[in-house]
């Protein structure tokens, strides 16, 4: 039990996936404006992101690793997110339209997104158990949310500031998230401390 | 357009990462030193002239519908080809870069050259504009791995810089270094080239795949 919190802690905070991995940078960069927006993103990419580890740790272990087909990975995983974005979109449209009108249009975007590729090749890389796997994705995903969530609010700072003319728009922007990934370093070491 | 300005252009004028403002993640990742720089650069040129090359070939067999599923998977084949060549000869920078290798596959100058260039071009042509996109980005990644690297660890390709070393600034090899000296080097590049129109959003505008999905545009997601 212990094991997965701190999975599931130092996924949110250490090894937050926008602050300090770099994964996911176009939709941290591109969909932060408004707060809605990025909420909407954020639980688009959690969910995804769950489903997707659900799909492709069975692959894994279970049809790639014991055919030694391992080296298939990167194909198989792509493949398998494209799909399944499209599958549960057509899934929600058809039952849930109400959650398809909030997260519909946020889908596409993520078979391009590398923080979902990035969360379900790491969960092999790791070598985490199936539960350990999607822990794990959970808190990517929530490092994710607090991510976005945290930079819409500094973003609408930005708009009313008076800043320079060579800095205006996106190296401002970039500016304000080294600051903001700088608060994130203060928790490096924090969570194994907490339970050791 | 001449066959030289095609491959001009992707090193200045249009660089990938500088001005068209594409392939972040790895950018900001491997940028710490100068090796990994250099190894995610090549690999990252290599898959985009292949993939560049073939998909010009195969542009007018791929139904239009279909097409970046195809791309896609044509990418991502040429990735594993480039993983394994890395595991078996290169077992450093394989390790150096972990997982951004693998995510080359869902870096978006790739896709975004198969889908801007290659799909409307000559096969010569497209091998000429993928050779010259993927050196843009080795530049660019070049550019700021030599800046993080010297303040960082005060070293540059590994060697040791005298008076660097005893007072380098850690924090530039660190994850808010990376975003900071990639903010700086855009504010420079804008002032120097005085655009008449920077491209000062960051949005899905600036992502290839914003025509894809066909949903989003100048970063604002419409309802």
């Amino acid at each position: 039990m212990t094991k997965l919190i701190i999975i599931l802690l130092s996924a949110v905070f250490i090894n937050n996936y926008v602050l300090s991995r770099f994964l996911g940078i176009c939709p941290f960069l591109g969909v932060s404006k408004k707060i809605n927006q990025a909420v909407g993103m954020s639980v688009a990419v959690i969910f995804v992101m769950l489903i997707a580890t659900a799909v492709t740790w069975p692959i894994q272990i279970f049809l790639l690793n014991p055919n030694n087909l391992g080296y298939l990975q990167t194909i198989v995983f792509i493949l398998v997110i494209a799909s399944l974005v499209q599958l549960v979109e057509i899934i929600l449209k058809k039952y849930i339209p109400s959650l398809h009108k909030s997260l519909g249009v946020y889908l596409p975007l993520i078979t391009t997104n590398c923080a979902v590729l990035g969360v379900t090749i790491l969960n092999i890389t790791e070598e985490y158990t199936f539960l350990e796997a999607m822990v794990n994705s959970l808190g990517s995903g929530l490092g994710f949310f607090l991510a976005m969530v945290m930079f819409s609010g500094v973003r609408s700072l930005i708009e009313g500031a008076d800043v320079p003319k060579a800095f205006r728009g996106l190296p401002i922007t970039l500016v304000a998230a080294s600051i903001t990934s700088l608060s994130f370093l203060g928790f490096s070491g924090v969570i194994e401390n907490l339970f050791a | 357009m001449s066959k030289a300005q095609i491959f001009l252009k992707g090193l200045i004028k249009e660089n990938p990462v500088l001005v068209l403002i594409l392939g972040t993640c790895p950018t900001l990742a491997v940028s710490t030193n100068v090796m990994s720089a250099l190894g995610m650069g090549a690999a990252s040129t290599i898959v985009l002239l292949c993939s560049n090359i073939v998909i010009s070939a195969l542009r007018k067999v791929i139904p239009d519908k279909v097409r970046i599923p195809c791309y896609i998977v044509l990418i991502a084949g040429f990735v594993t080809m480039v993983q394994m060549l890395v595991k078996a000869f290169a077992p450093a920078l394989d390790e150096a870069l972990g997982i951004y290798l693998p995510l080359i596959v869902v870096n978006c100058i790739i896709l975004g050259r198969a889908e801007m260039f290659a799909n409307k071009n000559t096969v010569i042509d497209s091998a000429i504009d993928g050779l010259g996109m993927g050196i843009g980005f080795t530049l660019a990644l070049f550019l700021m791995a030599t800046i993080r690297e010297v303040l960082g660890s005060g070293s540059w390709l590994g060697f040791s810089i005298p008076v660097l070393a005893d007072n380098n600034i850690s924090i530039m090899t660190m994850a808010p270094g990376g975003f900071l000296v990639f903010g700086i080097l855009i504010a420079v590049i804008n002032t120097v080239t005085k655009k008449k129109n920077p491209k000062t959003e960051f949005g899905c505008a600036g992502c290839p795949s914003a025509e894809i999905c066909g949903k989003a545009k100048g970063g604002e997601v419409e309802k």
